[in-house]
């Protein structure tokens, strides 16, 4: 499937401030299921931002502005190929140790009520079984709903809550599933939805987990599926932090207002020659 | 109940002089005790003009306290400081190493010589620094690699510090007083000099610059201000290098470089010798309400366009359950053998391990993996039953954040207390400077002294004070 994305996020600031750096994983990379085809990350001032490969491979971006500006605007224009691979991830680049995924993080440190859950999923047939287990439950523990939790929101508390949204369920899903102890990972990325799927935000997140003889598999929590054609994975880390497409800061006094459109389009079929 | 037998570096049990000591003993003898008095206070106020004073943490109370000076110094001769040296530079060699191993290939946990959960799993091990590429491969670039000795032949590692060492301005100053109160003793010993600390520690720095830097690096020295226990040693060694003293909100990043205010505008700096903590460097990276840091350095620190020393990450190697693993990483990376002991510990997350240490409390020295500077251990022996068993059930509660060992016969050295010239139990933390080219140390270090009577804890936060070292020429 090609998946066509448009993303601009765009910061104004009510008077101009001095000073602005953002850290930006807004780039993709290629795997056995996912061929980059376009993709264009810029800022709209034209700023060039140079950027490394992290931890976890994931290619970011450092936006620096250090004169007065009212403005920060960040384009993203990309085209994607993509295949179903029943959420299996093959041919990613893995530079970091699997067995460092196990590690507890502040957002998804295990709770009693967390723990009991993933408990729960023990006697499954085998390690796909437990994570499908696990997935349903979260699934069916913490409603979709948006705007009642916040990027620190910790898993523990979207389940006492009873409600969150993909990032949360993302976050339960990996505390649970490191619980267990399933290297698990945090996925950022986009979806391109219209297939009749319960849940619907243009920017998702959802998680991986390794299992010995697949390598990582996707699962989406939120959605209660494995990734398949319609998911573009960005980018990866233990916890949202790490996976976060934007982290910045800023110096001068101005209130800020955020303005974030993504568009994420299943392109037609192209026409057989 | 027999007292224990310390060793003492100046009398032996059989009240012979060792050689080292022998000038020293006459002089001790031959000195009156109201001269020693005299000669404190004058210290006193040569230190307040130096402006060397001590913040402890916790306490409270005056912040421009002095950390209480000996006036008379340690010896060592050259026969053991060139035992050390070897030691020290074999052992600085592995921990860098190993640190390296830890964000790369990771060799040393596919061997199983190292547990993988002891390292993965560690709060001190940063996720962020897999894969980064520090110039000469150093992280530690300055080491403080704390030793005890317990017999004449008997010196061991009681912790390496690779994170942010600090002491050696005192090194320095104890040296300076030294030889303006006693200048006709250094006449009679033929005492290496430490002056040369600060020209060694900006030669280790550039010669650690990034890869693009052509001619002379530019150094900063970032502090966390003037409100740090150690901003003295910050403003001393910016000083004592020729490099500017900075604060977090003096540098800033620009495209792929560090730049720093000046009055000439803004400059790139090439190397950060950084006394502020992993968790406070980059609000961008970590703790984002930290003020003290620069947003966006671990990504310049990423792309190899900056230099940070001590490297991120580096405490992973001053972990005290680690630490037990150092002299098998000695013949892991080096394939030499330990020259330095280490002293015999036992790892609470051990379950045999455990029950001896909860069976022996009243025996042991039991410290958090994690702490340092003497904060939050048990010293068994001196502890109160009441004591004893709070701390019996912190390690139930998490054995792994818990190691202990046997509590040391640390040795004594002649000290200037209330009663006169007494024996205080003393420690010896050298430093040691590496930029992958070479390593480099001046012949000698801090001593710290213990200057209760019977007291084993040094540490300047529980009431220690410090002695010059003398290393002795050939």
């Amino acid at each position: 499937m090609r998946i066509s994305i448009h993303h601009r996020t765009v910061y104004r600031y009510e008077r101009p401030i001095v000073y602005t750096i953002q850290s930006l994983k807004q780039t993709p990379q290629e795997y056995a299921a996912q061929t980059i085809l376009r993709w264009r990350l810029r800022s709209a001032d034209g700023t060039p931002m140079p950027s490394f490969l992290d931890s976890f491979g994931n290619r970011t971006h450092t936006l620096v502005i250090n004169k007065p500006h009212d403005v920060v605007e960040i384009l993203v224009d990309g085209l994607v190929e993509t295949r179903d691979s029943a959420g299996v991830v093959r041919g990613a680049p893995e530079p970091f140790p699997i067995a460092a995924y196990l590690r507890e993080t502040a957002l998804t440190e295990p709770d009693g009520a967390l723990k009991e859950l993933a408990e729960g999923c023990r006697g499954a047939a085998d390690l796909v079984g437990t994570a499908h287990c696990l997935m349903d439950k979260i699934r069916a523990r913490i409603d979709y709903r948006v705007g009642a939790t916040h990027v620190e929101t910790t898993a523990a508390a979207a389940l006492a809550a009873g409600y969150g949204v993909c990032q949360d369920h993302a976050h339960a899903f990996i505390a649970c599933a490191r619980h267990l102890g399933l290297p698990a990972r945090y996925v950022s990325g986009y979806l391109a939805a219209g297939d009749g799927s319960e849940v619907y935000e243009a920017s998702h997140a959802w998680a991986e987990i390794f299992i010995p003889d697949l390598g990582w598999v996707g699962f989406d929590p939120a959605n209660a599926i494995c990734p398949n054609q319609t998911y573009v994975r960005v980018a990866t880390g233990l916890d949202y932090r790490e996976a976060a497409p934007v982290r910045g800061l800023r110096k001068g006094l101005a209130e800020e207002s955020l303005d974030v459109a993504v568009r994420v389009i299943q392109e037609a079929e192209q026409q057989q020659a | 109940m027999t007292e224990p037998a310390f060793f003492d570096e100046m009398t032996l049990a059989d009240g012979a002089v060792r050689p080292a000591y022998k000038e020293l003993s006459d002089w001790l003898t031959s000195t009156p005790a109201e001269q020693f008095r005299l000669k404190r206070r004058e210290a006193d106020i040569l230190f307040r003009r130096l402006g060397i004073t001590f913040a402890v943490y916790g306490e409270g109370g005056d912040p421009e306290r002095l950390i209480p000076f000996d006036v008379i110094p340690r010896v060592l001769s050259a026969l053991e400081w060139a035992y050390m040296q070897k030691g020290l530079e074999q052992r600085v060699r592995t921990l860098n190493a190993f640190i390296w191993d830890i964000y790369h290939d990771q060799e040393i946990l596919k061997a199983g010589v190292v547990p993988e959960a002891l390292i993965l799993k560690n709060s001190s091990y940063l996720p962020e620094m897999q894969g980064v590429d520090p110039p000469g491969g150093i992280y530690s670039h300055i080491s403080g690699i704390d030793m005890v000795r317990v017999g004449e032949n008997d010196f061991y590692v009681l912790e390496d510090n690779c994170r942010t060492p600090s002491g050696v301005s005192y090194m320095l100053e104890n040296r300076e007083v030294m030889m303006r109160l006693f200048p006709a003793l250094f006449s009679q010993h033929r005492v290496a000099p430490v002056d040369e600390y600060g020209d060694y520690l900006v030669q280790t720095l550039r010669e650690c610059a990034p890869r693009h830097v052509e001619g002379e690096a530019t150094v900063a020295i970032l502090t966390p201000g003037i409100f740090n226990s150690a901003y003295f040693e910050h403003s001393f060694l910016a000083d004592q290098m020729g490099v500017e003293l900075v604060e977090g909100q003096d540098l800033f990043v620009e495209g792929e470089s560090v730049f720093m205010r000046t009055t000439q505008g803004p400059k790139q700096v090439d190397v950060i010798y950084r006394r502020i903590d992993d968790a406070f460097i980059d609000p961008l990276t970590f703790n984002p309400e930290s003020a003290l840091g620069v947003p966006g350095l671990m990504n310049v620190y990423r792309a190899g366009r900056i230099t940070l020393a001590n490297g991120v990450g580096a405490g992973i190697a001053d972990d005290k359950a680690v630490y037990t693993y150092v002299p098998a990483m000695v013949k892991f990376y080096l394939g030499e053998e330990p020259i330095l002991k280490n002293v015999p510990t036992y790892r609470c997350a051990d379950q045999d391990s455990l029950a001896y240490v909860l069976d022996n409390l009243a025996e042991l020295v039991v410290k958090e993996v994690h702490g340092s500077g003497g904060y939050g251990m048990l010293v068994g022996p001196k502890a109160s039953q009441a004591e004893r068993e709070a701390y019996a059930a912190r390690i139930k509660a998490d054995p792994s954040d818990f190691i202990a060992q046997p509590t040391l016969a640390l040795s004594t050295c002649p000290t200037h207390v209330e009663e006169g010239v007494a024996p205080r139990h003393v420690d010896f933390r050298p430093f040691v400077l590496s930029s992958g080219a070479s390593i480099r140390m001046v012949k000698g270090g801090l001593t710290r002294v213990a200057l209760k009577s019977g007291s084993l804890v040094v540490n300047s936060s529980q009431g220690g004070g410090t002695k010059d070292t003398w290393v002795l020429e050939e």
